[in-house]
C-alpha cells in the first residue's frame, strides 16, 4: 500500500520526531500508591439513586421529616 | 517457570480487588507499558504520567478483569486508549524539543527547520492516525500487534496509516517540504 515516495515521507518522519528513549528511569510505583491513596471510592450509583428517592419522598411528604429522624 | 505459575493465581486475586495482587502486576509490567506509551508519545515524562494513568484505570477495571485472559495484551490495549486520549488533547504546535539529534547536513538551520515543520504537520494528523502510522512507519511494529493494541483489524491499521501517508504528504506540498 505504500509508494516509493511514501519511504521519502517516512525517512523524513524518522529523522523529524523524537526519539523514544524505552527505559522506565525508575519506578512509579511511590507515586501509584500516591495516586491510590488520594482518589475516594467511587459511591455506587444506586446508592445516589437511593438518596434521590429519598430526597423526593422528604419533598412531596415532609411531614415523613420526624418520622425518619425516629428511625435513625 | 514459578512467575508463569503463579500468575494466574495473581491475574485472580488482583481480579478480587486485592491491592497486593495489583503492586506485584504492576512491578512486574510498568517498565513494559511505559516502552509502549513512550513510542506513541515521544515524551517520557508525559509517558511516567500516562503509565499511571493507564494502571489507574486498570485498577479501577479489575472487577471486570478476566483472570484467564493475558493482562500485559489487556494492559496494552488500554495504555494505547490513554495515549490516545493525550494525543487528542494536545496541542500539536509545540515546538521540536532541543533532543531532537542534528542530522548532517550543508546548512543545519534549514535541516532543523524542515524537520521541526515536518514533526508539526505530523502532529497535527488527527490521533487515531497518528498513533497507528507512529508505530507502524517510526517503530515499526507488527501490523497485528497495533491491531490488538487499538482493538481494529490489520486492514483497518493498513488504512489508517495509508491515510496517514496521504494526508501528511499534502500537508508536507502544502508548506513546500520535498521529502
Amino acid at each position: 500500500m505504500k509508494a516509493p515516495k511514501d519511504d521519502k515521507i517516512v525517512e523524513l518522519l524518522k529523522q523529524s520526531v523524537r526519539p523514544s528513549e524505552s527505559a522506565l528511569p525508575r519506578d512509579l510505583w511511590p507515586q501509584m500508591l500516591g495516586r491510590l491513596q488520594q482518589r475516594s471510592p467511587a459511591v455506587p450509583w444506586f446508592d445516589w439513586a437511593l438518596l434521590a428517592a429519598l430526597a423526593l419522598w422528604l419533598c412531596f411528604a415532609p411531614s415523613a421529616i420526624p418520622l425518619l429522624f425516629y428511625h435513625l | 517457570m514459578l512467575l508463569l505459575e503463579q500468575q494466574p493465581d495473581l491475574q485472580s486475586q488482583f481480579a478480587h480487588g486485592d491491592l497486593d495482587a495489583f503492586e506485584a502486576l504492576f512491578r512486574q509490567f510498568q517498565a513494559e507499558v511505559y516502552r509502549w506509551i513512550v513510542r506513541i508519545v515521544r515524551d517520557p515524562g508525559v509517558a511516567e504520567e500516562l503509565t499511571i494513568e493507564t494502571f489507574w484505570r486498570i485498577h479501577r477495571a479489575h472487577a471486570r478483569f478476566d483472570p484467564t485472559r493475558n493482562f500485559a495484551a489487556w494492559a496494552r490495549r488500554i495504555s494505547t486508549n490513554v495515549a490516545l486520549d493525550h494525543l487528542k488533547s494536545a496541542h500539536p504546535y509545540e515546538s521540536l524539543p532541543e533532543d531532537v539529534p542534528a542530522a548532517a547536513s550543508p546548512n543545519p538551520g534549514v535541516e532543523r527547520d524542515r524537520r521541526e515543520r515536518t514533526a508539526r504537520a505530523f502532529r497535527q494528523l488527527p490521533a487515531k492516525l497518528q498513533v497507528a502510522a507512529t508505530l507502524a512507519l517510526i517503530e515499526e511494529e507488527p501490523y497485528k500487534d497495533i491491531a490488538e493494541a487499538l482493538g481494529i483489524s490489520v486492514g483497518a491499521v493498513k488504512l489508517r496509516v495509508f491515510r496517514a501517508l496521504r494526508i501528511l504528504r499534502k500537508k508536507l506540498g502544502e508548506m513546500g517540504i520535498e521529502p
